[in-house]
């Protein structure tokens, strides 16, 4: 799927995605030349379909997370089926939590925590920010497209 | 609108573009697949345990078959690709087991002989069944997209290390055997699952055919229920009136690996996490012994000591 500038006879590129909560789908493209936008707006079957192929419009934000799929789609999961390792995983490197941001981890629910916290830490690594706040959260939600999380 | 004389407009099209800036979809799909086959690389052997046909005693075979190969030392690996009756969880004592958010993906439990497991069990609550968030009107449309995407995601974002042997327990249905094919095209082989009932003939040689059209030659057929047999019983009874093993193997040309009976003794130890396998010298021991052997020699996942 892709959008041609008519105008400019060039290919628009990806700007933002926005999930507005009730299963559709906004995704803005510009024209790199004349910096005209458009958006490209999905019905709840439509949005339904690039679910669940697993594949984000535009390209991904973040790589996909292990089990990401299924984590994120299951409607009866077993809350605790996941557990952190005994020592925390390598990739976590220097990234430190803050206490008000480890409580808003822990609101999130423990099917998909690690999996969140991984997105965060991953998201803070390439930034290379040393600790991760509520407001460094809300940044890589917004910057991430986690609308969804 | 567009121009009313002259030269049609000419807009480029999609493969005119798609270099510009890459065809995303398409390579995010692209990925998930290298994703599978970079997993599975370090395995020995991938082996489909099928039928097409329900009850045979797939999963039971799986479950069996996996232990006996461990107790001679391989280091063996189940995927439970029946999402929505999922049994080797159970069959192999990994109910209650955790999963672990690892750095290179989701660390499997160990069950029985420390054969690694991953079923939709592990992650569903009690008797709860396998559905999808989304909207209800389409539910069963997508369905089928996104179980393909869960048992991508069991072979995929799964550590299953360096093993000798993956074997994966398909559901019934001929279509199941198909959507394992698009995830691994080359499987090391399938054995194939089938009991002496008439009715079962025509299901399995359905899928035997299937197996044939997409390019699957290694295949083993297994004959379970064929008879029914106790630990002390010299030689199993008749269970069945039909000779569907020996027509299905007649009519396929494919050789029979093994004869299990039905040993119902062995079958309860199946189906509370403790399959026997090969461990005895029961009819049904020795054919595990039997199937176990075939498989190490015909589908070579472990170099075997000359
Ligand atoms: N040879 C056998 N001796 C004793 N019990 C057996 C034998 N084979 C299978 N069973 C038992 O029969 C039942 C059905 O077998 P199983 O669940 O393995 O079949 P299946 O082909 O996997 O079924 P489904 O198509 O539903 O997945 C199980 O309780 C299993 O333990
Ligand atoms: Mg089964
Ligand atoms: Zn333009």
């Amino acid at each position: 799927m892709k959008f041609l500038c008519l105008a400019c006879d060039e290919v628009m590129a990806f700007a933002e995605r926005q999930l507005p909560g009730d299963g559709t789908l906004t995704a803005v493209f510009t024209c790199p030349d004349c910096k005209r936008e458009m958006a490209l707006l999905t019905n709840p079957m439509e949005t339904q379909m690039i679910t669940s192929l697993g594949v984000e419009i535009g390209g991904r934000t973040v790589p996909q997370q292990p089990m990401q799929q299924t984590r994120m789609g299951l409607e009866s999961p077993l809350e605790d089926a996941f557990e952190a390792p005994p020592t925390p995983p390598a990739a976590d490197g220097p990234v430190t939590w803050s206490v008000e941001a480890t409580e808003r981890l822990e609101n999130v629910p423990r099917f998909v925590r690690g999996m969140v916290k991984r997105i965060y830490a991953e998201y803070a690594m390439e930034r290379e920010i040393r600790e991760i706040t509520p407001e460094i959260m809300d940044r890589a939600r917004s910057d991430l497209g986690l609308e969804g999380m | 609108m567009g121009p009313t004389t002259g030269e049609p407009r000419k807009v480029r099209g999609y493969a005119e573009v798609s270099h510009e800036t890459g065809s995303e979809l398409l390579e995010q799909v692209l990925g998930q697949r290298a994703r599978v086959s970079a997993r599975l690389d370090t395995i020995g052997a991938v082996i489909a345990v099928a039928s097409g046909k329900g009850g045979v005693g797939k999963s039971a075979v799986t479950a069996n078959l996996a232990v006996s190969l461990a107790r001679r030392g391989a280091s063996v690996g189940v995927v439970d690709a029946d999402l929505n009756g999922p049994s080797l969880g159970r069959m192999l004592g990994l109910r209650g087991s955790k999963l672990v958010d690892g750095s290179e993906g989701v660390v499997p439990p160990a069950g029985a002989d420390g054969v690694l497991g991953m079923s939709s069990e592990l992650l569903l609550k009690e008797d709860a069944p396998l559905r999808w968030k989304g909207p209800d009107s389409d539910r069963f449309i997508w369905q089928g997209v996104t179980e393909a995407a869960m048992l991508r995601e069991f072979l995929s974002d799964v550590v299953w290390g360096e093993l000798d042997y993956l074997l994966v327990d398909v559901p019934p249905g001929t279509d199941k055997i198909g959507r394992f094919l698009d995830l691994v095209p080359t499987p090391a082989g399938v054995l194939v699952v089938t009991i002496p009932s008439e009715v079962a003939l025509s299901v399995v040689s359905r899928s035997v055919a299937s197996l044939r059209e997409a390019g699957v030659e290694s295949i083993g057929i297994v004959g379970n229920m064929s008879g029914y047999s106790s630990p002390d019983a010299e030689h199993p009874l008749p269970l069945f009136s039909g000779d569907g093993i020996r027509r299905l193997t007649e009519s396929t040309g494919l050789e029979l690996w093994a004869e299990i009976p039905f040993d119902p003794g062995m079958g309860s130890r199946t189906d509370r996490g403790d399959p026997p396998g090969a461990s005895d010298d029961s009819v049904f021991g020795r054919a595990f012994q039997a199937l176990a052997d075939r498989v190490e020699q015909g589908f070579g996942g472990r170099e075997v000591a000359p």
